[in-house]
C-alpha cells in the first residue's frame, strides 16, 4: 500500500515535469499555425524545418556555443580545482565565493554587467561575446562538480607516482585525472545543458543578426511561435531521450564496477 | 556511494558532438561571410517583411542582409543608442523617429539614390510624415495604419464602437490591452477626450486613474500575442494594430476590426538610416528595393499591413482587399485622428513613471 | 597537492577578475551615479518608492511561496528516489536535467497553452463536466511557473545528500528505539541540511529575479522586481536606476551566500 502511494507520488511529479513537454510535442504535429487551434495532424513542420535556414543557423549557433563554452569552461574549471586543492583554506573559500557569484547572482544582473563590460571595452557584439558570457556562467558548474571529487582524492597516490620517477604531468594524467574524470564529465554535461537553455544572458550579450534558439524563440513568442520550432525541440528532445534509454538499458549496463561499489 | 556512470557521460558527450555535426553541415559554413557587394544590417519589427523579399534583394544586388528584429520602439532605441550592435537600416514609428532625430542618431537620406520612393509612394504619406520629420529628410514610409479594437462577434452582446467598452464590467477578464506605454495611454486619453500627446499633469492623472480602474477587467497586457489570443477565442476584444486585422479575420471569421468613435492613433513606420551606419550606400539600395511596387506588394501580401505604396496597391489583384476599408481606410470620415509626437526626455520619463504605477497597482 | 600548483589557478583567477569582478564593479558604478556621472544614492533609495517596494515585496512573497512548495514537493520525492536504489545515480539526475533540453521559454509558453481559459486543462475539465480553472494571468500561475522551472534545482541537491547518507546511522537510531518520525526529525533532516540550504538558494534566487515567467504567465499584469529592472535597461534606458535596483537585489544574494557558507561548510550540498 505504502509502495503504491510512493509510486503514484513519483508518477505525479513526472507528469508535472513532462506535461508541458508533451504539449509542445503535440503542437509540433498541429496543422494550424496558431498555438490555440487544433487544425489536424501533419508532418509538414518537420519538412519545412529542414528548409528553414534561419532556424538551422540558430541551432548551429546554439550548439556551437554550448559545445565550445562547455569545453573551455571544463578546462579552466578543472585546472582551477587542481590549483585550489593546494591552497590555504581561507584563500580557497574566497575563490569559491567568487565562483558562486555568477550562479547565485540574478541572471539578469550577470547579463547586464557583462553587457556593460563589453560596451565600455569596445568589444564587438556577436558570437564571441555570447561565448565569453557563457564560459563565465559555466565555470561554476564545472568547479562544483569537480571539487567534491578533488576532496576524495588521496594525495599519497600522486606523491607515490612522483617518488617512482613519474614527471608531474605524467603523474597528474595517469593518477589524478582518471579519478577526476567522472566529475569533469558531469561538469561538462551540466555546463552544456545550462548553455543550451540560457536565454537571459544571451539576450543581453548578443549582437545584430546573431541568434541562438533561445533569442529566436523570444522574438517569436510575441508574434506566435513558428511551429517549426516545436518540431525542432521535439527532435532534440527525442534524440537525447532515446540515447539516454539506449545507454541505460543496454545489456552492458550492469557493469561489475557498479556491483563492487 | 554510486559513481557517476562513466559510459553514460561519454555517450552524452558523443550526443552533443553528433548533433553538432549535421547542424554544421546543414547551415553551411560559408553563410557568415559577406556577399559579393558587402552587407547591410537591418533592424526591423518582428515578422514585418517577407523573407523571400530579402532573398531576392540578396540575389539581385549581391549584398548580404544581416537581419535582426525587435518588438517595440522602446526596446529598439537603447540598442541603437548604445551602439552595442551597429545597424544600418531601422524601421521605427513616427514619434520614435523624431526622438532619434533629436538624439542625432539619423543620417540624411539622399533621395536621388532611392528613386522608387518618390515615384511610388503616395505623396500624402510624405506630407503626413512632416509631423515627425519636418523636411522629409530622414525617413521613407514603409507601412501605416490605425489602432482599433478587434472583437469577437460571438462573444459580445452589442456592436463595439467605443473605447469605453473596454471599461465595461460585462467583459471583465475578456479584454486584452497593449503592453506598451504610448499605446496603452492613447486608449485612455482618447476615452477621456484628451490629446494623446498631452503633457498636462491633470489630464495625465485622470488618464492614469482610468487605466488603473480598467486593470482588474484586463485579462492580460500583450504586444503581438493579442493576435494569437483573439484567433483562439481567448478574449472578447483586444486593442490591436489595423495591419493584423486582415490576417486574424482570415484565421477566425468571427473577428471584426473597428476604429472607435473617439478617434485613434494613425501611425507610420518608416525606414531610416543611422548616422553611424557602416554601410550607408547599401542601406539606400535596400530601402529603394523595398519601395519597388512588386516588392511592396509581396510584403503587403505577407504581413497584411497597409502599404503607402500607391503603385503596389494598384497591383493588388483581389478587388475586395484593394478597396478594403480595413487595409486602406478613408481617413477623412473619422474624427479626432492623431499621430504620436516625441514628448521630450522629461515627457518620456513622466509617461514611464505613470505606466509603472499602473502596472504595479 | 604541492603548493607549486598554485600558479595553475592563474587562468581562472584572471577570468574571474575580468568577467565577474569588473562587471560587478561596473554595476555598482552605474548604480551609485546619475546620468551625468555624479555620485548619488538616489538609485538605491529608489527601492523605497511605492511601485518598486511593492514589486519587491511581491517578488519576495512569490519566491518564498515557490521555494516552500518546491521543498515540500521535493523532499519526499528525493527520499523515495534515494531509497529506490535505482542502479544508476546518474539516471535520476538526467531525468531531471532532461526537460532543460527543451527550451526554457518554450516550456513556459507550453504552460500558457495548458492553463489558458480555453486551454488544454480546461478542455479536459469541461469534458468531465468539472468546473474550469482560471489561474492564468494571476500570481498563482506565476508560482506554478516558478515551481515548475526550479523544482529540479531543489530535487537534485536533496537527492544527492539523501542518497549519500550512511544507512548505518539510521539503522542505529532504529536499534536504539527511535520510531520513524523520531528518526526523521532527529537524524535524517539535520543531516540533510546542506542539501536543503543549497536547494533553497538555487530556487529562491532565480525565482526572486525572474522576469520571463511573470511576463508569460502573469499576462504582464503583475510587475515583479525583475520586470522593473529589465524595463529600466531595455525600454526606459535608465541604466543607472536599473543598476541601483540590481545592487539592492544583490543584498539578498549576499545574504544567501553567507547562509550557505554557515550551513554548508564543505560544499556537500552540491547538485551533482
Amino acid at each position: 500500500m505504502k509502495n503504491i502511494a510512493k509510486k503514484i507520488y513519483v508518477a505525479l511529479i513526472f507528469v508535472f515535469l513532462y506535461a508541458p513537454i508533451a504539449t509542445l510535442m503535440v503542437l509540433s504535429f498541429n496543422a494550424s499555425k496558431t498555438r490555440s487551434k487544433w487544425g489536424g495532424f501533419t508532418f509538414k513542420w518537420y519538412a519545412s524545418l529542414f528548409r528553414n535556414e534561419v532556424i538551422l543557423k540558430a541551432l548551429y549557433n546554439t550548439l556551437l556555443i554550448a559545445f565550445c563554452s562547455a569545453l573551455i569552461a571544463t578546462v579552466i574549471g578543472t585546472i582551477a580545482c587542481v590549483a585550489m586543492s593546494g591552497m590555504h583554506r581561507r584563500t580557497k573559500a574566497v575563490i569559491l565565493g567568487i565562483t558562486n557569484i555568477p550562479m547565485l547572482n540574478a541572471e539578469i544582473v550577470t547579463g547586464i554587467s557583462l553587457m556593460l563590460l563589453f560596451i565600455s571595452f569596445g568589444f564587438k557584439f556577436g558570437l564571441g561575446t555570447i561565448l565569453l558570457a557563457h564560459i563565465t556562467f559555466n565555470i561554476p558548474y564545472v568547479i562544483l562538480s569537480v571539487m567534491p571529487r578533488m576532496k576524495q582524492l588521496n594525495p599519497s597516490t600522486y606523491e607515490a607516482a612522483l617518488d617512482l620517477g613519474a614527471s608531474e604531468l605524467t603523474a597528474f594524467f595517469q593518477v589524478v585525472f582518471p579519478d577526476l574524470l567522472p566529475g569533469v564529465l558531469s561538469g561538462f554535461l551540466m555546463a552544456f545543458t545550462m548553455s543550451l537553455d540560457d536565454f537571459i544572458i544571451t539576450h543581453f550579450t548578443k549582437g545584430a543578426g546573431v541568434d541562438t534558439l533561445s533569442t529566436k524563440i523570444y522574438t517569436e513568442v510575441k508574434k506566435g511561435i513558428k511551429p517549426e520550432m516545436y518540431a525542432l525541440s521535439t527532435i532534440i528532445f527525442m534524440t537525447v531521450l532515446v540515447l539516454l534509454f539506449l545507454v541505460n538499458f543496454s545489456p552492458s549496463k550492469k557493469s561489475a564496477k557498479d556491483k563492487i561499489e | 556511494m554510486k559513481k557517476f556512470d562513466l559510459s553514460l557521460a561519454k555517450k552524452a558527450l558523443a550526443t552533443s558532438a553528433l548533433m553538432l555535426l549535421p547542424a554544421a553541415l546543414l547551415s553551411g559554413c560559408g553563410s557568415s561571410s559577406d556577399g559579393a557587394n558587402g552587407q547591410v544590417i537591418v533592424y526591423n519589427w518582428g515578422e514585418y517583411i517577407d523573407p523571400d523579399a530579402i532573398e531576392m534583394f540578396e540575389e539581385e544586388t549581391g549584398i548580404k542582409v544581416i537581419y535582426d528584429e525587435y518588438e517595440t520602439n522602446e526596446i529598439m532605441y537603447p540598442k541603437v543608442e548604445s551602439g552595442a550592435a551597429s545597424y544600418d537600416v531601422v524601421c521605427p514609428s513616427d514619434y520614435m523617429i523624431s526622438k532619434m532625430i533629436s538624439g542625432d542618431l539619423l543620417a540624411e537620406i539622399n533621395f536621388d539614390n532611392i528613386p522608387n520612393a518618390k515615384a511610388n509612394i503616395d505623396a500624402q504619406y510624405f506630407e503626413q510624415s512632416k509631423g515627425f520629420d519636418p523636411e522629409n529628410k530622414y525617413s521613407v514610409p514603409y507601412c501605416w495604419g490605425t489602432v482599433g479594437i478587434l472583437y469577437n462577434k460571438t462573444m459580445v452582446e452589442e456592436p463595439i464602437t467605443s473605447w469605453a467598452q473596454l471599461w465595461d464590467e460585462k467583459y471583465a477578464d475578456n479584454i486584452l490591452m497593449q503592453d506598451s506605454v504610448r499605446d496603452a495611454f492613447m486608449v485612455a486619453e482618447k476615452l477621456n477626450g484628451f490629446s494623446m500627446n498631452t503633457l498636462d499633469p491633470d489630464e495625465l492623472e485622470i488618464t492614469k486613474n482610468s487605466l488603473i480602474e480598467q486593470k482588474p477587467l484586463v485579462q492580460a497586457y500583450v504586444i503581438d500575442q493579442v493576435r494569437d489570443k483573439m484567433i483562439g477565442g481567448e478574449a472578447a476584444m483586444g486593442v490591436i494594430y489595423s495591419g493584423e486585422a486582415i490576417y486574424t479575420q482570415r484565421e477566425n471569421p468571427d473577428l471584426v476590426y473597428v476604429i472607435p468613435d473617439e478617434g485613434t492613433n494613425v501611425w507610420i513606420d518608416s525606414w531610416v538610416i543611422l548616422k553611424n551606419a557602416p554601410n550607408k550606400e547599401n542601406a539606400e539600395k535596400f530601402i529603394d528595393f523595398m519601395c519597388r511596387p512588386d516588392i511592396a506588394l509581396m510584403n503587403f501580401d505577407y504581413i497584411t499591413y497597409s502599404t503607402p505604396n500607391k503603385a503596389a496597391r494598384e497591383l493588388i489583384e483581389d478587388e475586395e482587399i484593394r478597396n478594403s476599408e480595413i487595409a486602406f481606410p478613408d481617413l477623412s470620415q473619422y474624427s479626432n485622428l492623431e499621430t504620436f509626437t516625441y514628448l521630450g526626455e522629461e515627457g518620456d520619463t513622466l509617461y514611464n513613471e505613470l505606466w509603472k504605477e499602473v502596472k504595479s497597482n | 597537492m604541492t603548493s607549486k600548483n598554485k600558479w595553475l589557478s592563474a587562468p581562472y583567477l584572471l577570468w574571474s577578475v575580468v568577467f565577474i569582478i569588473i562587471p560587478l564593479c561596473m554595476i555598482f558604478y552605474y548604480g551609485l551615479t546619475d546620468k551625468t556621472g555624479a555620485f548619488t544614492l538616489d538609485n538605491i533609495t529608489a527601492i523605497a518608492t511605492m511601485e518598486h517596494a511593492k514589486a519587491l515585496r511581491l517578488s519576495i512573497l512569490l519566491s518564498l511561496v515557490s521555494t516552500l512548495i518546491c521543498f515540500l514537493l521535493a523532499y519526499p520525492l528525493a527520499m523515495i528516489l534515494a531509497n529506490m536504489k535505482v542502479g544508476q545515480h546518474s539516471f535520476i539526475i538526467l531525468i531531471f536535467i532532461l526537460p532543460m533540453w527543451m527550451n526554457f521559454l518554450l516550456r513556459t509558453l507550453a504552460w500558457q497553452t495548458l492553463l489558458e481559459k480555453s486551454g488544454v486543462i480546461n478542455s479536459i475539465l469541461s469534458f468531465f463536466h468539472l468546473p474550469n480553472m482560471n489561474i492564468i494571468n494571476t500570481p498563482y500561475a506565476i508560482v506554478l511557473g516558478m515551481v515548475y522551472n526550479f523544482l529540479p534545482f531543489m530535487v537534485l541537491p536533496l537527492y544527492n545528500v539523501l542518497s549519500k547518507m550512511d544507512e548505518n546511522v539510521i539503522n542505529a537510531a532504529h536499534d536504539l528505539g527511535a520510531n520513524g518520525i523520531h528518526t526523521f526529525f532527529r537524524i535524517i533532516l539535520p543531516l540533510s541540511v546542506p542539501g536543503i540550504i543549497s536547494g533553497i538558494t538555487m530556487v529562491f534566487v532565480p525565482a526572486l529575479t525572474t522576469f520571463v515567467i511573470s511576463t508569460l504567465l502573469g499576462g504582464s499584469k503583475i510587475l515583479l522586481i525583475g520586470n522593473i529592472i529589465e524595463q529600466e535597461f531595455t525600454q526606459t534606458s535608465n541604466w543607472n536606476l536599473g543598476s541601483g535596483l540590481s545592487v539592492v537585489l544583490m543584498i539578498f544574494i549576499i545574504l544567501n551566500m553567507i547562509i550557505s557558507a554557515v550551513f554548508d561548510k564543505d560544499g556537500e550540498g552540491s547538485m551533482l
